[in-house]
């Protein structure tokens, strides 16, 4: 038997994020997989009685919360308070939170504070006899493993995208509210604000079906011999408007724009995909002028249907990695796909 | 800014990226095949956390960087005679396995204990300075631990920039989800930063820097201690390559319009 606690943060609007409904799902699941497990919730933030009416009819034993202005802010000496205590509160065995930036700030600390042990990153949990197992990625996505421990609490961040999310009817919500008592020392950090870029410059959209991957290719000597950076950006970003699209790089195209060429302007290092930069889940993913050794494919890991447009037949894609490599001048290819995608708009509209 | 810091940057060393990695399970757990045969570079995202720290010491005068690394010392040794030509640190060894298969507690146990044998060290002067992931386990979780391990409570993951002010205090980004960043104050050191790329370019080798910097890493190889890190409670069960292989259609000789209409219609479908 376990204690399962489902532990998620609310946004500013009091509402859940999609992956830590996601997460509620696994952690529900995983109750129902070990005979005599109770679930329990718990969340933090600034206000949480709207996330917790949502998800009221979850079968959740008890609810347990950390609620107040000092929580409205994604700070760790905060948020690692908060989230110690709910564990400990909870006598959790299981911990299954969201992977977002606020939960993985703090999981692994608190994993110490509580003597148990933390895997972040999980794809997904089964159960054998009772005992859970957790599937997770090693050395950047390059090998996958199964891992079961005997420590508890084991706390585990589960990744977006990789589970069902909760879908239950909203009900009304009994919250047991937990109390902190906060020092000085909790107050340290201070968050001022949120740096995003202009909408109309807004190139990385994590929910969007279609990630599109552009590569140092569009910044190379063309057919007339000159390099055609202006005519890049704006088939990219004329692509990325007509089709909400997320926008991710290689790291050769990230590094070009930090060395200060005059390359693409809106490219910055949090568009890069790979070894060193995101691994993220998308439904299809286009690939442009980009080539396919080991570490871009690291990128690509979790995009479902893959596809590329690139002048070089033998490109790394060609060997099993895409579904379909259109052997291709992206420059033609996005002119005329644009161009397309335009027109279908126009009429839709 | 008048308070010279203390940068303790955690890094590791990896297997090159453009290495082909297969698993092998032993005794003691999953590991790399040929894992001492191949090429190992320091973790890139540690890479960028030294970087930024030799920036910051360089603009805090009387700021010193400690680099604390565990790892095989044969290895350590190889990646640090290039390692050594980028910027100017102290090297701190501990001999260990680099595996990412050891847990991220072990080896955060380790890392903490090296940290607190640094002469002089004064934790309100300390930041603790790492990759907010590597590129072996790839967790998140081991800066965080070693900062839990030394007390110390204003943590700040995937860093993109530091700014220290006149009164000590400093402003951080964070990044966040969709491509955004957060902003914190802090109001001074202790602080644990797990960076993620930053914005500086990569230093060039500098063969003086070098030779400056390995007068020190030799003797601190030399008494490397030996740390014991495993993966106590954690049963790996299966270690595999993914097995996923694409049937590609490759297509050539296709007209720009051709091509565009078919992708159209497969961005179309759901």
């Amino acid at each position: 038997m376990e204690t399962i606690l489902f532990l998620a943060h609310t946004e500013a609007d009091g509402t859940l994020p999609k992956v830590a409904l996601e997460a509620l799902g696994a952690a529900q699941e995983l109750a129902a997989s070990i005979a005599g497990s109770p679930l329990v919730v718990g969340l933090f933030g600034g206000e949480v009685k709207l996330a917790a009416d949502a998800i009221a009819e979850c079968g959740a034993q008890q609810i347990l919360a950390v609620a107040g202005a000092e929580y409205a802010q994604s700070r760790y000496s905060t948020d690692a308070a908060a989230v110690e205590m709910l564990c400990r509160a909870s006598k959790a065995t299981i911990v299954i939170a969201p992977a977002t930036s606020r939960c993985a700030r703090v999981i692994s600390g608190v994993s110490h504070r509580i003597n148990g042990r933390v895997d972040t990153h999980v794809n997904s949990i089964t159960v054998t006899n009772d005992t859970p197992a957790a599937t997770r990625w090693f050395y950047r996505q390059r090998m996958v493993a199964d891992l079961e421990r005997t420590q508890r609490p084991w706390l585990m961040l589960i990744d977006s995208g990789c589970h069902a999310a909760y879908e239950g009817a909203p009900g009304m919500a009994n919250v047991e509210n937990v109390q902190i008592v906060l020092g000085e020392v909790h107050k340290r950090t201070n968050v001022t604000g949120i740096q995003a870029p202009k909408s109309d410059e807004q190139t990385i959209r994590p929910d969007a079906d279609l990630l599109f991957v552009a590569g140092a290719g569009w910044t190379k000597k063309q057919k007339d011999g000159q390099a055609h950076p202006k005519e890049a950006e704006t088939h990219i970003l004329g692509f990325l408007k007509l089709t909400q699209a997320s926008l991710g790089s290689s790291k050769s195209l990230v590094d070009l724009s930090g060395e200060g060429q005059d390359v693409l302007q809106f490219m910055s290092h949090l568009n890069q995909v790979g070894q060193t930069g995101s691994t993220p889940r998308h439904a299809k993913g286009l690939s442009t002028c980009c080539h396919g050794e080991e570490p871009h494919v690291v990128g690509w890991r979790f995009i479902n249907e893959r596809r590329a447009i690139n002048l070089d037949a033998n490109c790394g894609w060609a060997r099993g990695k895409a579904d379909v490599v259109y052997v291709a001048d992206a420059f033609e290819v996005l002119t005329k796909l644009n161009a397309l995608l335009a027109e279908k708009k126009l009429v839709t509209a | 800014m008048s308070t010279p810091f203390q940068i303790v940057v955690c890094g590791g060393i990896v297997p090159d990226p453009l290495q082909t990695l297969e698993p092998i399970s032993g005794p003691a757990g999953p590991s790399l095949k040929n894992e001492m045969m191949l090429p190992a570079v320091l973790d890139p995202w540690a890479g960028h956390a030294l970087y930024e720290a030799a920036n910051l010491a360089k603009a805090v005068p009387g700021s010193k960087v400690y680099l604390v690394s565990l790892g095989p010392k044969a290895k350590l040794q190889q990646v640090m005679m290039t390692v050594a030509q980028k910027v100017a640190f102290e090297l701190v060894a501990v001999d260990g396995p680099a595996s990412g298969f050891t847990d991220a507690h072990e080896a955060a146990m380790a890392l903490a204990e090296a940290i607190k044998t640094i002469p002089g060290l004064d934790k309100s002067k300390l930041l603790i300075f790492g990759g907010w992931e590597s590129a072996s386990r790839g967790a998140g979780a081991t800066l965080q631990i070693i900062g839990e391990m030394l007390g110390v409570t204003d943590q700040f993951q995937g860093v993109d920039r530091i700014q220290v002010r006149e009164d000590d205090s400093f402003e951080i980004l964070e990044r966040i989800e969709g491509g955004r960043h957060q902003v914190s104050t802090c109001a001074g050191a202790p602080a644990v930063l797990g960076w993620a790329t930053g914005y500086l370019a990569e230093p060039r080798n500098d063969p003086q820097v070098g030779m400056a910097n390995m007068r020190t890493i030799m003797p601190a190889l030399q008494k490397a201690k030996a740390a014991k890190v495993g993966a106590e409670g954690l049963k790996f069960a299966k270690v595999e390559l993914p097995k996923q292989q694409r049937q590609t259609r490759i297509v050539k000789d296709m007209a720009a319009d051709e091509i565009a209409k078919e992708i159209a219609e497969w961005i179309g479908k759901n």
